[in-house]
Parts: C-alpha cells; sequence; structure tokens
C-alpha cells in the first residue's frame, strides 16, 4: 500500500480572545506529523485543546497551516488555489457532528446529495439523478427518503445523509470529525457500522476524530493519541491499545468509562486540569500532570521514538522503563 | 410528615411508587413523558437511572425536583424521608430544594450566575437555609470549596466562574448542592459536557463526598459505563418505563430484558474488535399514543403475540426486576 496522506510538522496559532498590542496566540498545533495509507481508517483522539478538530481542517483545507506541508497522493495542499484545489477538494470529503449544521434546512434530501454531484460535474443530469438514488442505498435509506427535508429526519438518518453527500464526487479520503458524538448509543452503533463499510467495500479512507477511545479502537486500524496540539502516541490499533506506552494514552483508557460488571472507578487515573493551549507547559506539555515526570520533561520536547516499527511514542521515560523491563525498542 | 416515614427500615430516603408524568404538547394532545415508575434510593446509595434521549429520564428527575413544565400532570408518589412532595405548594418546593433535595445538572455555566464570585454563591446556597451569620457561612463555603478541590480556595472564593475551567466549575456546584447535607441529591448528565479524564475525577468526588454525608444520589445518563464505574444499582429506562433494575453487577452481567442486552451490546467500548456492531432496528413508539403492551414489542428480536398486553414485573435470580413476558414464563418454569 502507498501513502495517501503526509502531513509534516504542522504548525497552526490563532490569535487569543481579547484585545490589545501583545495580544497571545492559542497554539492549536506544535509540528504535528502524521501518515495515512489509502483505504485506511485512522483514528485521531484527544480531549480539549488537543488540537484534533483542528488538524482535521488542514487536512481539509479549511485551515493553512502557520508552517509546515500536507502532502495529499503526492500533492502539496498548502496553498493551493483554483481548479487544483477544487479537485483535492472533490477527493477529500467532510462529515461533520451535526448534519444539520452543514445540511440546507430548506433543500431536500436529494438535493443535498446532488450538489455535490453538480458542483463537480460528476455524468449526466439522468445519471445523477439515478446516482443520488444509489448513493441513498448505499447509506441505508431508501428512495423515498430523496424528497424528504432534513428536519423530518432523526439524527442518525441526517449523519446518513451527510455521509452520502461526502461519497457524491467519489472521495479517496473522508474526514470525519466527531460523526457520531451526537447520537444515541444504538444509533451511533449503526453509523459506526457503515463507516466501517465504506472502507471495505469502496476502500474509501477515513480520518475519524473523536474524543472516544471506545469508538475509535472500533472503527480505526491505525490510533494516534493527541495531547495539546501534539501527537503522544501513535501506532497500529492492536499495539496501542494492547500495550499503550505514554502515561497520557494510559491514563485515557483508564478514564474511559467501560459498561461492564466489574469496571469500578477504584482511583482517578489522572488529576489535574487540562492547561491551555494559550500558555502551554514547556517540554514535554504533559509533565505537569505526568507520574513518571523527570527534571527533563520540563526542559525538552520528547520526540516520537520507535516502540515497534508499528508503534510509535513521544516519552523517553515510559520507553527506557519499558526496555529496562526486557523489550528493547526497534532501532531504526 | 406521612405515616409511611421510615418503612423501609429508615434506608430509603427517595422513594417513586408509580409515577407518571404527562406534558401537554401542541393540538391539546399529552404526551406520557413518564408511565409508572417505581424506584427507590437508599441513604449513601448511587441509582443510575440510564437511557437513550426521549425515554424520560430527565422529565423523571424535574418531577422529583418540582421542576417540570407548566401545565405538567403527575400521578403517584415522590416521597422524600417518607414525606409525599407531590402537590406541595411552590414555597414549600423552594424551601426543601437546596436544602434536603439538591440538583447537579449537566451544565455548570447555567447553574452558576457568572457576574458574582463563586465563593459566594456557596456562601448563599447555605444562608438561603441556615440562620447563619455572613462570616459562618463564607467559612464554610471555603471549606466546602476545599473539599470539592479547589487548589487555594481562600484566594479564589472571590472569583467570577468564568475564571474557572469546566470541571472546576461543576466542582462548585457540587460544593453548593452538598451544602446543607441534602438527604437526596438529583444528578443530571453531571460529567457530559466534560472530557474523559476531568469525568473520572468529578464521579470519583461526587462518590466520595456523598458515601461520605449519606446522601442518596440518583444519577442520570446515557452512559452505560458511567453507571458501572460509581453505581450501586441501575434502572433502564425506555419510552418512559423502567425495563429492567437491579444491582449494577447482576444487570451488566445478566441483563434480563431484551432492550438491556442491546444497548450493552451496541456499546463500542464494549464489543473490543471489530465487526458489525448489533443494531436495534426502528425507533422509539411516539408517547402521545403509547402501546398498550410492552412499549419495545415492535423493536424486540423476541416480541411474541402476548407482548400486545402489559408485561408483567418479575423478580429475578439476582433480586432484581424485569418487566418482560420472557421472564413470565422461566419464573413459571422454575415454580
Amino acid at each position: 500500500m502507498t501513502g495517501l496522506l503526509d502531513v509534516r510538522g504542522v504548525v497552526v496559532t490563532f490569535p487569543a480572545p481579547g484585545a490589545g498590542p501583545r495580544r497571545r496566540r492559542v497554539h492549536a498545533l506544535s509540528g504535528v506529523d502524521l501518515s495515512m495509507r489509502r483505504g485506511q481508517t485512522h483514528g485521531l483522539v484527544g480531549e480539549s485543546g488537543s488540537g484534533k478538530s483542528t488538524l482535521a481542517r488542514c487536512v481539509l483545507g479549511l485551515q493553512r497551516p502557520d508552517e509546515g506541508s500536507v502532502v495529499f497522493d503526492g500533492t502539496e495542499i498548502v496553498g493551493l488555489r483554483g481548479k487544483a484545489l477544487r479537485e483535492v477538494r472533490r477527493r477529500i470529503q467532510p462529515v461533520f457532528q451535526d448534519p444539520l449544521g452543514s445540511l440546507d434546512p430548506r433543500w431536500t434530501v436529494g438535493r443535498s446529495v446532488r450538489e455535490s454531484l453538480d458542483a463537480f460535474g460528476v455524468g449526466s443530469a439522468l445519471d445523477r439523478e439515478r446516482r443520488v438514488k444509489e448513493l441513498l442505498d448505499l447509506v441505508g435509506l431508501s428512495p423515498d427518503h430523496a424528497d424528504r427535508h432534513p428536519s423530518q429526519l432523526s439524527g442518525g438518518q441526517r449523519q446518513r445523509v451527510g455521509i452520502a453527500a461526502a461519497l457524491a464526487s467519489g472521495p479517496d479520503l473522508i474526514v470525519a470529525d466527531e460523526p457520531v458524538s451526537a447520537l444515541d448509543v444504538s444509533v451511533q452503533a449503526q453509523i459506526l457500522n457503515l463507516v466501517s463499510r465504506l472502507r471495505r467495500d469502496l476502500g474509501v479512507a477515513v480520518l475519524f476524530v473523536s474524543h472516544d477511545l471506545g469508538v475509535v479502537e472500533h472503527v480505526s486500524q491505525e490510533v494516534s493519541v493527541m495531547y495539546l496540539g501534539r501527537i503522544v502516541e501513535t501506532g497500529s490499533r492492536e499495539e496501542l491499545f494492547a500495550e499503550p506506552v505514554h502515561p497520557y494514552t494510559r491514563a485515557l483508557l483508564d478514564a474511559i468509562p467501560v459498561p461492564e460488571p466489574d469496571a469500578r472507578l477504584v482511583h482517578v487515573p489522572l488529576p489535574g486540569d487540562i492547561p491551555s493551549p494559550i500558555d502551554p507547559p514547556r517540554g514535554c506539555r504533559f509533565h505537569p500532570r505526568c507520574s513518571l515526570r523527570v527534571d527533563a520533561c520540563s526542559r525538552e520536547r520528547p520526540p516520537l521514538r520507535p516502540v515497534t516499527a508499528a508503534h510509535h511514542v513521544a516519552c523517553p521515560v515510559a520507553l527506557q522503563a519499558r526496555s529496562q523491563a526486557g523489550t528493547a525498542p526497534v532501532e531504526h | 410528615m406521612s405515616e409511611r416515614a421510615g418503612r423501609n427500615g429508615g434506608g430509603a430516603v427517595l422513594e417513586l411508587h408509580d409515577l407518571s408524568v404527562r406534558i401537554p404538547v401542541s393540538g391539546g394532545r399529552w404526551v406520557e413523558a413518564v408511565g409508572g415508575v417505581t424506584l427507590t434510593v437508599g441513604s449513601a446509595e448511587i441509582v443510575g437511572l440510564v437511557g437513550e434521549s426521549g425515554c424520560g429520564k430527565s422529565t423523571l428527575g424535574g418531577a422529583i425536583m418540582g421542576l417540570l413544565p407548566g401545565g405538567s400532570r403527575v400521578a403517584g408518589e415522590v416521597l422524600l424521608r417518607g414525606q409525599d412532595l407531590r402537590g406541595l405548594a411552590e414555597e414549600d418546593y423552594r424551601r426543601i430544594r437546596g436544602d434536603d433535595i439538591a440538583l447537579v445538572s449537566q451544565d455548570p455555566s447555567a447553574s452558576l450566575d457568572p457576574t458574582f464570585p463563586v465563593g459566594a454563591q456557596v456562601a448563599e446556597a447555605i444562608r438561603n437555609h441556615r440562620d447563619v451569620s455572613r462570616r459562618a457561612a463564607r467559612e464554610r463555603a471555603v471549606e466546602l470549596l476545599r473539599v470539592v478541590g479547589i487548589p487555594d480556595p481562600g484566594a479564589r472564593y472571590a472569583d467570577p466562574p468564568h475564571r474557572f475551567s469546566g470541571g472546576m466549575k461543576q466542582r462548585v456546584v457540587i460544593a453548593a448542592a452538598l451544602a446543607n447535607d441534602p438527604a437526596v441529591l438529583i444528578a443530571d448528565e453531571p460529567t457530559t459536557a466534560l472530557d474523559v479524564t476531568i469525568q473520572a475525577q468529578i464521579l470519583h468526588l461526587l462518590r466520595d463526598l456523598t458515601v461520605r454525608s449519606g446522601t442518596g444520589v440518583l444519577l442520570i445518563t446515557h452512559d452505560l459505563g458511567v453507571v458501572a464505574q460509581v453505581c450501586d444499582r441501575v434502572a433502564v429506562m425506555y419510552a418512559g418505563q423502567v425495563v429492567e433494575q437491579g444491582t449494577v453487577r447482576e444487570v451488566f452481567a445478566h441483563p434480563s430484558h431484551p432492550y438491556t442486552r442491546a444497548l450493552l451490546e451496541s456499546q463500542p467500548a464494549a464489543h473490543h474488535r471489530s465487526g458489525d456492531l448489533p443494531v436495534i432496528p426502528g425507533r422509539v413508539p411516539d408517547l402521545s399514543e403509547p402501546p398498550a403492551g410492552c412499549r419495545f414489542a415492535a423493536r424486540c428480536p423476541r416480541a411474541h403475540d402476548r407482548c400486545a398486553a402489559p408485561p408483567p414485573e418479575i423478580r429475578t435470580a439476582g433480586g432484581g426486576r424485569v418487566s418482560c413476558w420472557l421472564h413470565h414464563d422461566t419464573a413459571r418454569e422454575a415454580r
């Protein structure tokens, strides 16, 4: 499999709320690398201020990075304009948390889905009508849903329409930002099954952004964990969940509420608040809350280092503890 | 106080008996948001009330707090330490709200006055119900802020809410809610707006404080995982009714109702590996015309002709209760 997406050293800052000559900046992304292969679902997980949604917007071309590059299928998309930008937009499509916000309430479902076909000039008018029905069928809606308005649909049905509209232009990559967060669990399960099917049956790659590690574990082959604008751990789903190395990933896994009889909360997995991205901690951004902290953690930014070929972590302390426990890390 | 006080050996602080709530909607119609719920919460006990949106769990909380939309009709009993709250005048309700019975809701920003120092809001919660001096209330408020984990509470007392993170604001709300040692706390999705690591801190705190003070908690949530983390017992709601209740251990290890089972199975976190998640087909029934029989029957993989009649409530082997015809048969076979 070849690379589909290659994000390198992306930095994004925003002006902090307020005014004045010495206005401070929000450090949303501080040097992020991310690679995706074709047809793969990559889960991007993190809490408030982690930068996961900003990274999704950079990949969609909706946010221009201050620094760094975003290469999609061999083309640098940062700074792209005109026709070339339109072509990239056709091939990278968004799915948002609340489809009500992305669907025009005055349009029928059919028109919303067709809009995407029209915009990218897919086929003849007749082809497009047929394609709309096919797309609705693909996402589990019946042809007569085409005549309804978003307000007449349930939350789950609206998200299916959102996915159908995203698929209309025949994308290679779907960037889904919290696509199931607004849905009840029984409906969430249907949408997660649909996302899994897109990859299996259509070979569409998905960048799946979520705060919910349980959901990410279910749909992804690769997972990256973000904390305050940086990726702290990345790897295959199997390795990352079986053997999480970064103390933040471990705490996050500990904190997830699991509906099982023995999942009592016996201790607080992670003390302290998430620091503000306006004035993030120096060195490792997790160090003020970390139980493994040593002096160097507050001075030097820890690079992502291999645990195995398919698993990288930005914590030299945890890596060293792990190698002393008997498993030597793979050197590249 | 009614003659019922202490009939559960003094253990139950909140008892709901056959509680129903009807809410008027447009066109002169009514929605039966809650239909015949019987439930108790003991002292120092956390009972999870879990269900999906529209199941009536928040309306049930509103009925207990006396905070329902105008024109709503409540039938059945709501007993707080044996005293029936139903039909209480608003003035009397105001006297017990924040004193014997308190509320923590999802959005701490909506619970706090944005223009007032947080400490003063906790002190006010005390002075609303206790005849104490300003100075004594202030000292107690600082102490409460310390107990809920606000660092440097003396200095932070005068800060307005916007100087606090979401998690810290919810700590302040909890301090105000527990200020007068209520018998019952209604916690309606108290951690839904928080990040998962902060959620764990708040749940841990809530359990720690209420167990210590003997407060009984009704924890209303959509998240079965949260129930597993901190609740002692759980009641599962579907379309306005409690379909199953029991200890968390019993219900999660051996779910009896087909809806409970389906809900547990559709959770990705419990499912562990990929492959399709089981889904629940169909939709929740329209509660302006609820079905006469089992309300889950239309979506139930094990529905049968007799489900057209209301299901009986059966005691389970583990001591819980389930409303389902399936268990009527097994209970009879066992006899």
